[in-house]
């Protein structure tokens, strides 16, 4: 296993990353330059989270014709294993990996809080070894994390498993309250319908060490490689 | 031959426009209270060389179905002159 996070103009989250998955893998992380097309034989791939290329007219509409996403987008289609958080959800939803696509906040502010997420299933990669009756605590950190997908998208990501997290209330609850953004259906997290590419807007490795006084993004992160 | 293209992009109509609600309250604000159903996109325009209008057409079809727009969220309509 090589663990390798890209890093884009405007990412802000990649040290973050860098470091929460060194420390729980015990690897050295691969830095990959946004310009370079060569993965280095990594076979998990994380985009961060930021503000690539600025949001310039929709986040991560320009990260998608990188040079480093054409390479990420062949390793995706042959199986590869490739997580999005926060602007990486963004430009996994822009370059078609993941269905669907993050509109702006439906009330037009950025957000920056804790909110509670509910695992949908233990079937996935990400939520395998969750709690699937506990509300995780991870925050959130952006302005265009609204999901939205049409009626078969939704009705298919629903059918296939393939939406991993909620935003629920502290409790556990589903509810239109506990919803930040406006998501569809309170989505927070998605993968693809084999499952090796995960996006999801929360930020997982901004709570995954002891010094944080929250580490429930790190059972997330964990369940990925265990 | 170069041409201008004008691009008006759109979110789609089945879309909450939140900035497009917030601006009709706005409107409603400044007196004018028949206003309603504000929605708010882009005019992204660029000169192009291309061997006529229809060339220089399909390239900005490339730019906008590529690039500009997202056909999930936004529709488009694009001028050339």
């Amino acid at each position: 296993m090589k663990i390798g996070v890209v890093i884009f103009p405007g990412s802000n989250c990649d040290r973050d990353l860098i470091e929460t998955l060194g420390d729980l893998t015990g690897t050295q992380v691969i830095e990959l330059w946004h310009k370079d097309t060569d993965l280095k034989e990594c076979t998990h791939i994380f985009l961060p989270g930021g503000f690539s290329y600025g949001d310039y007219l929709r986040s991560g509409a320009i990260a998608k014709l990188s040079p480093i996403m054409q390479s990420v987008i062949e390793h995706a289609n042959k199986g590869g294993f490739v997580m999005g958080i926060c602007n990486g959800f963004q430009i996994l939803c822009e370059s078609g990996l993941l269905p669907g696509a993050l509109l702006h906040n439906n009330n037009l502010k950025f957000i920056c809080k804790d909110v509670f997420l509910k695992p949908q299933n233990n079937s996935q990669l990400a939520t395998k070894n969750l709690d699937s009756t506990k509300a995780y605590k991870i925050p959130i950190a952006h302005g265009e994390g609204r999901y939205y997908a049409d009626d078969k998208t939704l009705s298919d990501l629903e059918s296939n498993n393939q939406i991993l997290f909620k935003y629920c209330s502290q409790e556990g609850n589903i509810t239109e309250e506990s919803n930040p953004n406006g998501a569809l259906n309170n989505i927070a997290g998605i993968c693809n319908k084999q499952g090796n590419v995960i996006g999801m807007m929360p930020h997982p490795e901004r709570c995954a060490t002891e010094h944080l006084l929250n580490i429930d993004g790190k059972a997330i992160l964990q369940s990925i490689f265990a | 031959m170069k041409f201008i293209v004008n691009i008006e992009i759109m979110p789609n109509k089945e879309l909450l426009d939140p900035q497009g609600k917030a601006v009709t309250l706005g409107l409603k604000n400044l007196g004018l209270n028949t206003v309603e159903n504000v929605r708010i996109g882009k005019h992204i325009s660029f000169e192009i060389e291309a061997e006529n209008a229809e060339k220089a057409k399909d390239a900005a079809e490339i730019a906008c179905k590529k690039l500009l727009a997202n056909p999930i969220m936004e529709s488009f309509i694009i001028q050339v002159d």
